[in-house]
Parts: structure tokens; C-alpha cells; sequence
């Protein structure tokens, strides 16, 4: 009979709970970055859990691998793609929701419950004996001989993978590359000539230069095309208004 | 204290992860909700084979990850193609095939 | 058994030349009818050499046979296609190849005018070829082919002048009438198969002495309905009539001489099936017997000159199936019924044809009146065979018929006298509607119209005539020579029983036959040749006379009993098949329909309700689970 010591109880006892909220939270919070960094936590919570129960080597693949690997390349893609309307929590698919909830709530009882009723005719074995040279070095014996035909097919697929996101990625250029007196002449016959001179930067002259900040148009108002569609659309903009210069001195006096 | 209850934390978090799935209308986060559906079953591999007293299961939990891992190059490439010709990421824009 | 190897060329002369002028098209148009006469008259004279090789071998090795190749080869069922030419054969191998050639030779001249004569003679050779192969198949298989390949080449003939669309459903109500007939002889051929294990004639008679005899009843009956068939026996009777569609010469050899005396041969070929099953054999002369009346009756009414000679067909081939069903007393009798009926009925038909081609036509028998002046060979020949047909001595009918009638007569009890006294009516109806042809063609008042112009026809026309009519008046005095045919054929249909009490003497039987001949005459003469008659046939009869204008209600029958029930069964068959086959397949359309369109909602085309569909299917699969273990 294994028997778990009381800091592996209460290491389960302390992350369990957590590592739920937390992909709960993934759920729900709005914004993409929030959940890959919740997801970043359930990982991690994970990775604890596999050392817990004697899967050294597993707990740091996971770490180095998931949270190192995978989720920075998720926050990268989403720096890539951006935010837009996608992250709003409204469901667009009437009914979907509601079904959504009760088909979770529905599959997780009776997972619950099956794992409840399920026995597995003896008690849990632990892992020392087999990780008496140590878990890595069983895990290689295992993975080069009697695993080594389905590893070699993985590293396949890996190398495949990495052909097919080339291949994806790739962007093949279809028509001749615009010169720029082409460029100049497609903004000038463009849908309006404002656009001509290319959009305003972002940034109140001389009272703040940051990207979130609109420029003023020479009537004072706020030019809302003047900083990046992401930004507006996150609502990471600040308000023009409060850099606006309070009273200008209109007099001229004209000198001779 | 049980090594089932690894399975019940399990559980829960696949349940989680389907939902997510199918509530999400990003598609990294419901790509994120993949992974953690593969997470939990990996959670459940080692459990059992912590149970079973052999090292088999964390053999398949190491060759899910790698898939997992492959699966996320190829995912992410597919989501940032969709995104460069549809300048969406909603999985909802992606719903061509019925017309 | 004597084995040749040149029975075939009876067959394959005649094919060939079917098959040349069908190939050749209108390149042969000009010498196509020269070709196929020159071929048919050459297997007439294989025939002959064949004839002549047979008398000089003793009696008991006069057959012989050919095997071609082996057929069919299957397990225990072995057929072989084989001719055989026996003293049967050879009867029919002559009539069929000799009277064939003579109006093979008459068509040249009958059919000069039709742009299609080459196709006309091409279809004769096929029907000579088909209906050689039909006598000297020596296996019910065999004999099949034939007997379908005649079918064949008669409605080929019947429709010859398809354009019309009369001839052409004549030509499909003969061919449908004969299918009929055909599944009894492919019936006949199964049950032969089934019970004796083989179909070729001798093993059919080796194997008929034990066999049961359910087995030989049931294929004897089967036999009788192919003959019926072929043979417009009733009740399959009511085709032949409007066979007549056919061109002339076609009527004369298909429809008078050889074809519709197939299913004659078809009965005296399977003696020794029909002797040892008495049942069959008593069907076959009840079947004679209402025929021979029904065609004599229908005789009476017809003003179609062609359909007068027709029903006088059915009623002759209805004395020979009679004789056939006599048995050993019978068989020879009606062969020599059928032979000299080849002549004197192809003869007349063939005058009748020469009628028809000096009056522009026309076949009413009330529009001709005294063409003896105007055709004196046609009416010289038809009239040698009107002598011989009513059964004048010495002319060939009087032989040939009075032996039938005095056989049946001779068959004993209720039997022989019911058989007689049929046979003798029809005698006499046969003297009535015959005189009513000659009197109403030749010899009455002139009906026609001034602007006829009647004439005797061409040499190579009434020179067929001539010598059919030679035969009409010598071959009956010739078969009974010594009784030169019983004998002949006696090897093949067993040797001639004659009764031994007879009821009434031979002498006596002819003198009331040709009591019953005049009593019929006179009555034509005073009716036809002593009164006026209506150019336009009367409506004002009496309801005998209508009937029997109507073919007897042949074809109403035919309608009621068959047609419209069949008619009726389709439609139902036809509902049936739209509202239960049709229903059952578009309710399985419809319904895949509506689930389909209830299903359609489902497909959103949108990833996440998809997903949401796995997880219930999901949650399914481990409701089972959950179900399973409880």
C-alpha cells in the first residue's frame, strides 16, 4: 500500500484547488494574455504534480517545454495577431452556451463519479522500485527499447510539424513587389486624399509622445487614426484631452 | 491521502478545458483549452502509472507532449495564416466549409 | 446408324443465303431473289440425293444422322447440335425445300414491284434454313432453335409490309401468340430434362418406355401447347388469320404448307411419348377435333379470300392433329394429310394470289364473280385444288382425308363415333366454304367494279401454280399406292395398328364423306352460284353468321380472358409498384430528406457547435460506460 506523505497531501490540498480556479479563470477572464498566463500557472501546477508522484523527468519537460516552449509561443502569436473582437465574452451561437454549461456539467459528474466508482482490483504500487537507477535513466531504457519505434515515428512527426508550420508561414508573393513611385502613386489615387501623407503619428507634440496617446488634430480634437487599431480596440488609449494645452494666447501682436 | 485524487483534479480540468472549447470564441484561447485538455490526460498518465507501479505511463505522457508540442507549431501556424487572410481570429469567421 | 456428312448443306445453302443478301444490302438487289431461289433449289437438291442414297439402303439403316459440334456440355446434360434425317425428315425436308423453290420462283414475279424484294427473299431463305433445322434437329433442343427461328422469320414475314400499321400488329399477335406456344415447347424440354435426364429424341424414347407416366403426360401436354401454337390450333388459334397480312406467297409457305404443320410434325416426332401417355394423346385429338370444326365454321363467313383459305388452314392442320392423336393408326395418315395439303393449299393460295395481282389487290371475294374467262390457269389450278381439299376421288384430298376420318371413325367406342361423325361435318363444311371461294371467285355473276382489268398472271407465276396442282391431283394416289407412305414411315411412328373390329367398312366411310361433299356443294351452289349476291357483305344476318365473321369471338374471348385481366393485373402491378416499391424507395429518399433537414441545423458551419456535439457524444459514450458498470 503506498501511502503519501502529509506534505505531498498538503502540497495536492494547497495547488489542487488552485490550479482549478485558475483554469476556471482561464475561462473567464476577457482577455487572451490573462488566460495563456493563467494557463502558465496550471501548467506549472502541473509540473509540481508529476514530481509529486516520482515524474522527475516529466515535471521539468513540462516546465521547460510547456510553460517555456509552448505558452511563449502562444503569447507571441497573440502579440502577432492582437485583440479584437473575438475576446468579448458574449456568445454569438444562441443556445450554445447554455447547452455548453449543462453538457460540462453533465461530463464532469459522471467522470467524477465513474473515477469514484471505478477500483482497480489492487492498491497504488508507487514508482520506487522503478525509478531505482533513477527516472531518467529508466525512462531512456524504457524509450530505447521497447518504446523505439513509436519514438523514432514521433521525431517524425516532429520534424514534419516543423516542415509544415514553414510551409504555413511561408508567404509566396503573387504579384511583383510595388515600387515605391508605385506606392506613392496608389496613396495619391487612393479612396481620399488624407490619407496621402500617411497616417498622424501618435503623440501630443511636446507634451507626450507615447503610442497610446492620439494626436490633436489643428482644431484641438483628438485624431482617433493616429495610434493602432489593437490599442483602440483593447481600450488601451488614453484621453488626448487631459495633455490638451489649457489656455492658448490667440493675440499676435504683430510686429514690424 | 489518495493518488486517485490526482484523477478527480484530472477530470475536472478536461472538463474545463471542453468547455472552454466550445465557449471561446479566440481561437488561441480555445487552442489554449486544447492544451489543457491534453495537460489533464497527461495529469491522469502519470497518475496511473504511478498506481501501476511502471513507467510506461509516463512513456506516453512524454510522447503526448511531443505531439502536443507539434500540434501547437502546426495549430498556430494554421491560426496566423487565418488571421493573415481574414484579419480575424474568431473561430466563428472560419465557418466557410457550409457555404 | 448410318452417319453423312452432308446434311448440312440442306441447312447452311438457304442460310447462306440469307445471310449474303442481309449482309449485302441493296448491292444485291439486283440478283438477290436469283441467288436465294438458286440456293433454296440446290438444297431441294441435296434433298433429293439424300432421297436417293436413303432407298438404297435397307429399311433399317434409311436414317442418318450428322453431328455438327458438342453443344452444351454441363455435368450429366450433354447436348450435341446434331442433325438427323430419317424417313420422317426427308417428307419434310422435300416439301419444305420443293415447295419453297417453286415460291421462291412465284415471289420473283409476285413481289417484282416491291423495292424490298431483296429483304423478301432474304427472309425466306432464313425461314426454309430455320425450318430444315426445325425437321432434322435431331434433340427437342435442337428442334427449339428451328422452331424459334421460324417464329421468327414468320413475323418477320407477317410485318413485311410494316409501313401499315395493321400488318404490323398482325405480325406482333402472331409473334406473342407463338411465345405461348414456345414456352410450352421450352416447358416440354425442362420437364424432359428434369424426369428422363435428356432431351435428344432416341434418348427421349429409350427413356419413355420406363419413365412414369405423369411425367410423359405432363410433357405430352406440354408438346400439345407448342403445337397449338405453331400450329393455330385452338386455343391458340386466333393469330393465323391475321397472318394473312403477310405477303401472298408467304401465306402459301409459311402459313399453309410447311410452318403451321410444325406442330404436326412436333406430335407424330414425339409418338412414343404420346402413345404411352393416353391422357396427351386424347387432349390432342379433342384439340384436332374442336379445331377442324372452328376453322370450317370461321370458313363459312369470311368474304377475305385470304382468310377463307386461312381458316380453311386451321381447319385442315385440325384434321391432321386429329390423325396425329390417333395414334400408330394415325400418325401416318396425317403426315400424308399435311403432304398433300402442302400442295393443293399452297396452290390455291398461290391462286389466290394471282387473283389478287389481276384485280389490283383486292381481296373481298363479293367483288370478283366469272374470272374464269379471264384467268383460265389460275382458275384450272385452284380449281385441282378445290377438287382435292373437298376430297373428290381421285384427286389427293380424298385419300388423305378419308383416312383420317375413317381412322376416327375406327377408334373405338363413343370415341370413334363422336370423332367420326366431327370429322365428317367438317367434310362437308369443308365442301361448303370451298365451293363458296370458287363459285363467288369464278365462276358467279361478275361483282367488280368496269374499271378492273383482270388478266392471267406471268409464266413464272402460274408455272408454281401448275405444278402444285399436279400435285394435288397425283400424290394422294400415289402415297396410297400399296400404301407406299404408311410403310415408309412406319420405322419412325411404329408400325401402322389397324383396328381390328372396324365399325364401318373403308367403302362405306367413303361414300358417306362423299355424301357429305355434295350435300355441302349443293348447298353453295344454290346459295352462291343459283341467287344474287351483295357485292357488300349484308348486315342484316342472322347472329350465327356474325359470330362466326368474328372469327368466332376469337379474339373478344381472347380480350376478355386474357387481355384485360392482363391489362388490369399491370395496372395494379403498376400502382403497386409507384404507391409500395416506388413508396418504400422515395419514403427511404423522404425520410432521409426530413432528417436531413432536421439534421441541416446542426451543421452551423460553426467549429464551436461542433465541438460542443462531441462533447455530448462524449458524455454519451460515458453514459454507456457509466450505465454498463453500474
Amino acid at each position: 500500500m503506498l501511502t503519501i506523505q502529509t506534505p505531498e497531501a498538503v502540497m495536492f490540498w494547497f495547488l489542487a484547488p488552485l490550479s482549478v480556479v485558475a483554469a476556471l479563470g482561464m475561462l473567464l477572464v476577457k482577455k487572451a494574455v490573462h488566460s495563456a498566463l493563467l494557463l502558465a500557472w496550471v501548467m506549472i501546477t502541473l509540473a509540481i504534480f508529476y514530481i509529486a508522484q516520482d515524474a522527475l523527468f516529466l515535471g521539468i519537460v513540462q516546465i521547460v517545454v510547456y510553460t517555456g516552449a509552448v505558452m511563449m509561443l502562444f503569447l507571441f502569436i497573440l502579440m502577432l495577431v492582437g485583440v479584437d473582437a473575438s475576446d468579448s465574452l458574449t456568445e454569438t451561437i444562441p443556445g450554445l452556451r447554455p447547452i455548453a454549461i449543462t453538457a460540462a456539467l453533465g461530463f464532469g459528474g459522471l467522470l467524477v463519479s465513474l473515477i469514484g466508482r471505478a477500483t482497480l482490483g489492487h492498491s497504488a504500487y508507487g514508482l520506487t522500485a522503478a525509478n531505482t537507477d533513477g527516472n531518467v535513466q529508466a525512462l531512456a531504457k524504457l524509450l530505447f527499447s521497447t518504446y523505439v519505434w513509436p519514438f523514432e515515428v514521433v521525431s517524425a512527426l516532429l520534424i514534419t510539424a516543423a516542415l509544415g508550420a514553414m510551409v504555413l508561414a511561408h508567404h509566396q508573393r503573387t504579384t511583383e513587389r510595388p515600387t515605391q513611385r508605385e506606392q506613392a502613386i496608389a496613396r495619391f489615387r487612393g479612396a481620399s486624399l488624407g490619407s496621402a501623407a500617411g497616417l498622424p503619428n501618435p503623440g501630443v507634440f511636446a507634451r507626450h509622445n507615447a503610442v497610446d496617446v492620439p494626436a490633436l488634430l489643428p482644431d484641438g480634437s483628438a485624431a482617433p487614426n493616429s495610434i493602432s487599431a489593437t490599442l483602440k480596440a483593447r481600450g488601451d488609449m488614453l484621453d488626448s484631452a487631459q495633455f490638451e494645452l489649457g489656455e492658448v494666447d490667440n493675440t499676435v501682436t504683430e510686429e514690424k | 491521502m489518495n493518488p486517485y485524487n490526482y484523477l478527480y483534479v484530472s477530470g475536472l480540468l478536461f472538463t474545463i478545458g471542453a468547455v472552454g472549447v466550445v465557449v471561446r470564441r479566440n481561437a488561441i484561447v480555445v487552442f489554449m483549452c486544447v492544451e489543457l485538455m491534453l495537460n489533464a490526460a497527461n495529469l491522469t498518465l502519470v497518475t496511473f502509472s504511478r498506481i501501476n507501479g511502471t513507467l510506461d505511463g509516463q512513456v506516453v505522457a512524454f510522447f503526448t507532449m511531443v505531439v502536443a508540442a507539434c500540434e501547437v507549431v502546426v495549430g498556430l501556424a494554421i491560426i496566423v495564416t487565418i488571421y493573415r487572410s481574414r484579419r480575424s481570429a474568431s473561430i466563428d469567421d472560419a465557418s466557410l466549409l457550409k457555404r | 446408324m448410318t452417319t453423312s456428312t452432308s446434311l448440312v448443306y440442306l441447312i447452311a445453302l438457304p442460310l447462306l443465303g440469307a445471310t449474303v443478301l442481309l449482309l449485302a444490302g441493296r448491292r444485291s438487289d439486283k440478283w438477290g431473289h436469283l441467288l436465294a431461289t438458286a440456293l433454296s433449289a440446290s438444297s431441294f437438291g441435296v434433298g433429293l440425293y439424300q432421297l436417293s442414297q436413303m432407298l438404297a439402303r435397307p429399311t433399317e439403316e434409311r436414317a442418318v444422322t450428322q453431328k455438327l459440334f458438342s453443344w452444351i456440355n454441363v455435368g450429366t446434360f450433354n447436348v450435341d447440335a446434331g442433325l438427323l434425317l430419317d424417313q420422317l425428315s426427308i417428307c419434310f425436308v422435300l416439301l419444305i425445300t420443293g415447295v419453297g423453290t417453286l415460291i421462291h420462283i412465284y415471289s420473283i414475279s409476285y413481289m417484282s414491284h416491291d423495292e424490298n424484294r431483296r429483304r423478301f427473299f432474304a427472309y425466306l431463305n432464313l425461314f426454309i434454313a430455320a425450318m430444315l433445322l426445325l425437321v432434322l434437329g435431331d434433340s427437342y433442343l435442337n428442334l427449339y432453335v428451328g422452331w424459334e427461328g421460324v417464329g421468327l422469320a414468320s413475323y418477320l414475314l407477317i410485318g413485311f409490309w410494316n409501313q401499315k400499321p395493321a400488318y404490323a400488329t398482325a405480325s406482333k399477335k402472331a409473334f406473342v401468340m407463338n411465345r405461348v406456344g414456345d414456352m410450352g415447347l421450352s416447358f416440354a424440354i425442362m420437364i424432359a430434362f428434369a424426369t428422363l435426364g435428356t432431351v435428344s429424341f432416341s434418348g427421349v424414347e429409350e427413356a419413355s418406355h420406363t419413365a412414369s407416366k405423369a411425367a410423359l403426360t405432363a410433357i405430352g401436354i406440354m408438346l400439345l401447347v407448342a403445337a397449338t401454337g405453331k400450329s393455330a390450333q385452338f386455343p391458340l388459334q386466333a393469330w393465323l388469320g391475321d397472318a394473312m397480312a403477310g405477303p401472298t406467297p408467304v401465306s402459301a409457305l409459311i402459313h399453309a404448307a410447311t410452318m403451321v404443320t410444325a406442330g404436326v410434325y412436333l406430335i407424330v416426332r414425339s409418338n412414343f411419348i404420346f402413345d404411352a401417355a393416353p391422357t396427351a394423346q386424347l387432349l390432342v385429338v379433342i384439340v384436332g377435333a374442336i379445331t377442324l370444326t372452328f376453322g370450317a365454321l370461321v370458313g363459312t363467313a369470311k368474304d377475305d379470300i385470304k382468310k377463307a383459305l386461312a381458316a380453311s388452314t386451321m381447319s385442315q392442320i385440325g384434321y391432321m392433329i386429329l390423325g396425329a392423336g390417333l395414334g400408330p393408326a394415325g400418325y401416318a395418315f396425317a403426315i400424308m394429310h399435311l403432304l398433300t395439303h402442302g400442295f393443293f393449299k399452297a396452290g390455291m393460295f398461290l391462286g389466290a394470289g394471282s387473283v389478287m395481282h389481276g384485280m389490283n389487290d383486292q381481296v373481298d371475294m363479293r367483288r370478283y364473280g366469272a374470272l374464269r374467262k379471264f384467268m383460265p390457269i389460275t382458275f384450272a389450278t385452284f380449281g385441282l385444288g378445290y377438287l382435292a381439299i373437298i376430297g373428290v376421288p381421285p384427286f389427293a384430298g380424298f385419300y388423305s382425308k378419308d383416312a383420317i376420318i375413317e381412322t376416327a371413325f375406327n377408334a373405338g367406342g363413343v370415341k370413334g363415333i363422336l370423332l367420326g361423325s366431327t370429322a365428317l361435318l367438317g367434310a362437308a363444311i369443308t365442301a361448303f366454304y370451298m365451293t363458296r371461294v370458287m363459285v363467288l371467285t369464278f365462276t358467279s355473276k361478275q361483282r367488280w367494279e368496269d374499271n378492273q382489268h383482270p388478266h392471267e398472271s406471268p409464266l413464272l407465276m402460274w408455272a408454281p401454280m401448275a405444278i402444285l396442282a399436279v400435285g394435288s391431283v397425283t400424290t394422294g394416289f400415289l402415297f396410297t399406292r400399296g400404301d407406299a407412305l404408311v410403310h415408309w414411315l412406319s420405322p419412325v411412328v411404329g408400325e401402322h395398328a389397324e383396328g381390328e373390329n372396324l365399325l364401318l367398312q373403308p367403302i362405306v366411310v367413303s361414300g358417306l364423306a362423299l355424301l357429305a361433299v355434295a350435300i355441302g356443294v349443293a348447298i353453295a351452289i344454290m346459295k352462291y352460284q343459283l341467287s344474287e349476291v351483295d357485292a357488300i357483305a349484308p348486315h342484316d344476318v342472322s347472329v350465327f353468321t356474325r359470330i362466326a365473321r368474328k372469327d368466332l369471338l376469337q379474339d373478344s374471348f381472347n380480350e376478355a380472358v386474357f387481355m384485360r385481366p392482363g391489362q388490369a393485373l399491370t395496372s395494379l402491378l403498376v400502382k403497386g409498384d409507384q404507391n409500395v416499391v416506388d413508396g418504400a424507395v422515395r419514403g427511404i429518399g423522404r425520410t432521409a430528406l426530413g432528417a436531413g433537414s432536421v439534421l441541416r441545423k446542426t451543421q452551423t458551419g460553426f467549429a464551436r457547435s461542433y465541438a460542443a456535439l462531441i462533447l455530448i457524444g462524449a458524455i454519451v459514450l460515458i453514459a454507456g460506460i457509466w450505465v454498463v458498470t453500474q
